[in-house]
Protein backbone atom coordinates (compact mmCIF):
# COMPACT_ATOMS: atom_id res chain seq x y z
CA UNK A 1 0.00 0.00 0.00
CA UNK A 2 1.38 3.47 -0.81
CA UNK A 3 -0.99 5.69 0.23
CA UNK A 4 -0.29 9.17 0.82
CA UNK A 5 -2.36 11.99 2.33
CA UNK A 6 -1.34 15.79 3.48
CA UNK A 7 -3.24 18.20 5.97
CA UNK A 8 -2.05 21.88 7.59
CA UNK A 9 -3.63 23.56 9.98
CA UNK A 10 -2.86 27.05 11.20
CA UNK A 11 -3.50 27.93 14.83
CA UNK A 12 -3.11 31.70 16.91
CA UNK A 13 -1.15 30.96 19.44
CA UNK A 14 -2.80 30.16 22.33
CA UNK A 15 -2.55 27.52 24.85
CA UNK A 16 -6.28 26.96 24.64
CA UNK A 17 -5.12 25.44 20.83
CA UNK A 18 -2.72 23.17 22.65
CA UNK A 19 -5.31 20.54 23.49
CA UNK A 20 -7.23 20.98 19.44
CA UNK A 21 -3.94 20.64 17.68
CA UNK A 22 -3.23 17.33 19.46
CA UNK A 23 -6.96 15.99 18.42
CA UNK A 24 -6.65 17.07 14.91
CA UNK A 25 -3.14 15.45 14.36
CA UNK A 26 -4.54 12.12 16.32
CA UNK A 27 -7.54 12.52 14.04
CA UNK A 28 -5.47 12.53 10.46
CA UNK A 29 -3.31 10.04 11.71
CA UNK A 30 -6.20 7.73 12.21
CA UNK A 31 -6.55 6.66 9.09
CA UNK A 32 -3.24 4.35 9.67
CA UNK A 33 -5.36 2.39 12.40
CA UNK A 34 -2.36 3.78 14.94
CA UNK A 35 -2.21 1.76 18.63
CA UNK A 36 -3.04 3.37 21.53
CA UNK A 37 0.32 3.78 22.71
CA UNK A 38 1.29 5.54 18.88
CA UNK A 39 -1.16 8.35 18.99
CA UNK A 40 -0.69 9.14 22.44
CA UNK A 41 3.06 9.46 21.55
CA UNK A 42 2.28 11.37 18.52
CA UNK A 43 -0.02 13.76 20.92
CA UNK A 44 2.78 14.29 23.26
CA UNK A 45 5.48 15.15 20.56
CA UNK A 46 2.96 17.56 19.00
CA UNK A 47 1.66 19.20 22.48
CA UNK A 48 5.58 19.75 22.97
CA UNK A 49 6.31 21.01 19.50
CA UNK A 50 3.09 23.19 19.57
CA UNK A 51 4.07 24.46 23.44
CA UNK A 52 7.42 25.23 22.60
CA UNK A 53 6.54 27.97 19.67
CA UNK A 54 3.48 29.82 22.25
CA UNK A 55 5.82 29.92 25.28
CA UNK A 56 9.32 30.46 23.46
CA UNK A 57 8.51 31.17 19.98
CA UNK A 58 6.21 33.73 20.60
CA UNK A 59 6.71 34.35 24.60
CA UNK A 60 3.34 33.85 24.95
CA UNK A 61 1.96 36.48 22.94
CA UNK A 62 0.44 36.97 19.70
CA UNK A 63 1.62 35.02 16.36
CA UNK A 64 0.65 31.54 14.31
CA UNK A 65 1.63 28.57 14.24
CA UNK A 66 1.55 25.88 11.77
CA UNK A 67 1.36 22.37 11.99
CA UNK A 68 1.73 20.56 8.50
CA UNK A 69 1.00 16.51 8.45
CA UNK A 70 2.02 14.03 5.68
CA UNK A 71 1.43 10.43 5.57
CA UNK A 72 3.50 8.94 2.83
CA UNK A 73 2.91 4.35 2.89
CA UNK A 74 2.96 3.79 7.16
CA UNK A 75 5.05 7.05 8.12
CA UNK A 76 3.95 10.15 9.55
CA UNK A 77 5.60 13.45 8.94
CA UNK A 78 4.86 16.09 11.14
CA UNK A 79 5.98 19.78 10.69
CA UNK A 80 5.30 22.69 13.42
CA UNK A 81 6.37 26.03 12.19
CA UNK A 82 6.68 29.61 14.02
CA UNK A 83 7.70 32.77 12.79
CA UNK A 84 8.94 33.73 16.76
CA UNK A 85 12.12 34.57 18.08
CA UNK A 86 14.00 31.36 17.14
CA UNK A 87 16.28 29.42 19.49
CA UNK A 88 19.69 30.98 20.27
CA UNK A 89 21.45 27.19 20.87
CA UNK A 90 19.75 24.50 19.76
CA UNK A 91 22.25 22.23 21.57
CA UNK A 92 21.55 23.74 24.26
CA UNK A 93 17.78 23.75 24.55
CA UNK A 94 17.66 19.87 23.18
CA UNK A 95 19.26 18.60 26.57
CA UNK A 96 16.96 16.96 28.78
CA UNK A 97 15.64 19.31 32.46
CA UNK A 98 17.47 22.54 30.17
CA UNK A 99 14.99 25.41 30.25
CA UNK A 100 15.17 29.09 29.64
CA UNK A 101 11.62 29.26 31.99
CA UNK A 102 12.53 27.79 35.11
CA UNK A 103 9.95 30.22 36.31
CA UNK A 104 7.21 28.99 34.44
CA UNK A 105 7.64 25.55 36.04
CA UNK A 106 9.19 24.38 32.53
CA UNK A 107 10.33 20.87 32.98
CA UNK A 108 12.72 21.17 30.38
CA UNK A 109 11.89 18.04 29.00
CA UNK A 110 9.93 18.73 26.10
CA UNK A 111 12.81 18.22 23.49
CA UNK A 112 13.21 14.89 24.78
CA UNK A 113 10.06 13.67 25.07
CA UNK A 114 9.74 14.65 20.94
CA UNK A 115 13.16 12.54 20.82
CA UNK A 116 11.99 9.43 22.86
CA UNK A 117 8.30 9.45 21.33
CA UNK A 118 9.62 9.90 17.52
CA UNK A 119 11.31 7.82 15.43
CA UNK A 120 13.08 11.55 13.87
CA UNK A 121 13.26 14.60 14.97
CA UNK A 122 15.23 17.73 13.77
CA UNK A 123 15.18 21.69 14.46
CA UNK A 124 15.61 24.68 12.12
CA UNK A 125 15.36 27.96 13.57
CA UNK A 126 17.05 31.10 13.32
CA UNK A 127 17.06 34.29 14.99
CA UNK A 128 14.00 36.29 14.95
CA UNK A 129 13.10 34.31 12.10
CA UNK A 130 11.32 31.07 13.61
CA UNK A 131 11.37 27.73 14.44
CA UNK A 132 10.35 24.86 12.45
CA UNK A 133 10.16 21.12 14.21
CA UNK A 134 10.24 18.15 12.00
CA UNK A 135 9.43 14.73 13.09
CA UNK A 136 8.78 11.54 11.53
CA UNK A 137 6.95 8.30 12.97
CA UNK A 138 6.11 4.70 11.74
CA UNK A 139 3.13 3.45 12.39
CA UNK A 140 3.38 0.06 12.56
CA UNK B 1 -15.29 31.63 40.34
CA UNK B 2 -17.05 30.62 43.63
CA UNK B 3 -15.89 27.98 46.03
CA UNK B 4 -18.45 26.18 47.52
CA UNK B 5 -17.38 24.41 50.56
CA UNK B 6 -18.89 21.41 52.28
CA UNK B 7 -17.63 20.10 55.07
CA UNK B 8 -17.90 16.71 56.80
CA UNK B 9 -15.41 15.91 59.67
CA UNK B 10 -11.64 16.38 58.53
CA UNK B 11 -12.49 16.13 54.87
CA UNK B 12 -13.23 19.32 52.85
CA UNK B 13 -14.34 18.40 49.28
CA UNK B 14 -14.11 22.19 47.24
CA UNK B 15 -16.23 22.60 44.54
CA UNK B 16 -15.23 25.23 41.44
CA UNK B 17 -18.55 26.17 39.52
CA UNK B 18 -17.10 27.38 36.14
CA UNK B 19 -13.82 26.29 34.34
CA UNK B 20 -13.59 23.41 36.70
CA UNK B 21 -9.78 21.30 35.72
CA UNK B 22 -10.14 19.40 38.82
CA UNK B 23 -11.95 18.75 42.10
CA UNK B 24 -9.89 19.36 45.58
CA UNK B 25 -10.20 17.21 48.19
CA UNK B 26 -8.50 17.74 51.38
CA UNK B 27 -8.01 14.47 53.67
CA UNK B 28 -6.82 15.24 56.87
CA UNK B 29 -3.33 17.71 55.82
CA UNK B 30 -3.14 15.59 52.26
CA UNK B 31 -4.40 17.67 48.93
CA UNK B 32 -6.61 15.38 46.52
CA UNK B 33 -6.22 16.85 43.11
CA UNK B 34 -8.34 15.01 40.81
CA UNK B 35 -7.79 16.12 37.25
CA UNK B 36 -10.75 16.51 35.01
CA UNK B 37 -8.93 17.62 31.89
CA UNK B 38 -5.76 16.79 30.31
CA UNK B 39 -2.51 17.90 32.15
CA UNK B 40 -0.93 20.34 29.34
CA UNK B 41 0.67 23.79 29.77
CA UNK B 42 -3.01 25.52 28.85
CA UNK B 43 -4.52 23.32 31.93
CA UNK B 44 -1.41 23.48 33.97
CA UNK B 45 -1.69 27.31 34.67
CA UNK B 46 -4.93 26.64 36.37
CA UNK B 47 -4.26 23.67 38.48
CA UNK B 48 -1.26 25.49 39.74
CA UNK B 49 -3.05 28.34 41.15
CA UNK B 50 -5.58 27.03 42.53
CA UNK B 51 -3.33 23.96 43.97
CA UNK B 52 -1.06 26.80 45.65
CA UNK B 53 -4.15 28.75 47.55
CA UNK B 54 -4.95 25.40 49.21
CA UNK B 55 -1.55 24.32 50.28
CA UNK B 56 -0.87 27.54 51.43
CA UNK B 57 -4.26 28.40 53.04
CA UNK B 58 -4.63 25.15 54.53
CA UNK B 59 -1.58 24.08 55.61
CA UNK B 60 -1.35 21.06 53.64
CA UNK B 61 1.18 18.18 53.90
CA UNK B 62 0.99 15.56 51.56
CA UNK B 63 -0.25 15.92 48.10
CA UNK B 64 -1.63 13.22 45.45
CA UNK B 65 -2.62 14.14 42.31
CA UNK B 66 -5.26 11.89 40.60
CA UNK B 67 -5.44 10.90 37.20
CA UNK B 68 -8.64 8.74 36.81
CA UNK B 69 -10.71 11.72 35.13
CA UNK B 70 -8.09 12.37 32.43
CA UNK B 71 -6.02 10.31 29.77
CA UNK B 72 -3.64 12.90 28.77
CA UNK B 73 -0.23 14.75 30.19
CA UNK B 74 2.75 15.99 28.58
CA UNK B 75 5.75 17.82 30.08
CA UNK B 76 3.76 21.05 31.59
CA UNK B 77 2.75 18.63 34.05
CA UNK B 78 5.69 17.14 34.99
CA UNK B 79 6.41 20.90 35.91
CA UNK B 80 3.57 20.97 37.83
CA UNK B 81 4.68 18.05 40.11
CA UNK B 82 8.03 19.52 40.35
CA UNK B 83 6.89 22.54 41.61
CA UNK B 84 4.40 21.31 44.00
CA UNK B 85 6.95 18.61 45.29
CA UNK B 86 9.16 21.59 46.04
CA UNK B 87 6.53 23.60 48.15
CA UNK B 88 6.28 20.80 50.37
CA UNK B 89 9.75 18.66 50.62
CA UNK B 90 11.28 20.99 53.10
CA UNK B 91 7.82 20.40 55.71
CA UNK B 92 8.59 16.47 54.99
CA UNK B 93 5.87 16.14 52.97
CA UNK B 94 5.32 13.82 50.13
CA UNK B 95 3.71 13.34 47.11
CA UNK B 96 2.22 10.54 45.07
CA UNK B 97 0.37 9.40 41.70
CA UNK B 98 -2.90 7.77 41.06
CA UNK B 99 -5.17 6.15 38.52
CA UNK B 100 -2.12 6.32 36.20
CA UNK B 101 -2.90 5.24 32.65
CA UNK B 102 -0.23 3.11 30.58
CA UNK B 103 1.09 6.43 28.79
CA UNK B 104 0.85 8.92 31.51
CA UNK B 105 3.14 5.76 33.52
CA UNK B 106 5.22 6.41 30.41
CA UNK B 107 6.06 9.99 30.80
CA UNK B 108 6.69 9.62 34.89
CA UNK B 109 9.04 6.88 34.06
CA UNK B 110 10.89 8.60 30.65
CA UNK B 111 11.03 11.93 32.68
CA UNK B 112 12.61 9.98 36.26
CA UNK B 113 9.93 11.82 38.77
CA UNK B 114 9.36 8.00 40.23
CA UNK B 115 12.42 8.54 42.16
CA UNK B 116 11.17 10.91 44.35
CA UNK B 117 7.19 10.44 44.03
CA UNK B 118 5.23 7.54 44.88
CA UNK B 119 2.49 5.38 42.31
CA UNK B 120 -0.15 3.77 43.93
CA UNK B 121 -3.24 2.31 42.80
CA UNK B 122 -6.06 3.51 44.46
CA UNK B 123 -6.64 7.07 46.35
CA UNK B 124 -7.31 5.59 49.49
CA UNK B 125 -4.01 3.62 49.68
CA UNK B 126 -2.05 6.90 48.79
CA UNK B 127 -4.36 8.46 51.96
CA UNK B 128 -3.25 5.09 54.11
CA UNK B 129 0.12 5.40 53.43
CA UNK B 130 -0.05 8.85 54.13
CA UNK B 131 -1.89 9.35 57.16
CA UNK B 132 -1.04 6.13 59.14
Amino acid sequence: MNNTNEMLLEIQSLSRNEGFARMVIAGFVAQLDPTIEEIADIKTAVSEAVTNAIIHGYNSGDGKIQIYCRIIGRDVFIEVRDTGEGIENIEKAMEPLYTTRPELERSGMGFAFMEAFMDELSVDSKLGEGTTIKMQKRIH
Amino acid sequence: MENKTKKTKNTTILQLREGVKADFEIVNRCLIIKLLEELDHHNALTIREQSDKLITGRNVKDIIFDFTGTDFMDSSGIGVIMGRYKKIIFAGGQVAVTGVNQSIDRIFRLSGLYKIIHKYDSIDEAVNKFTP
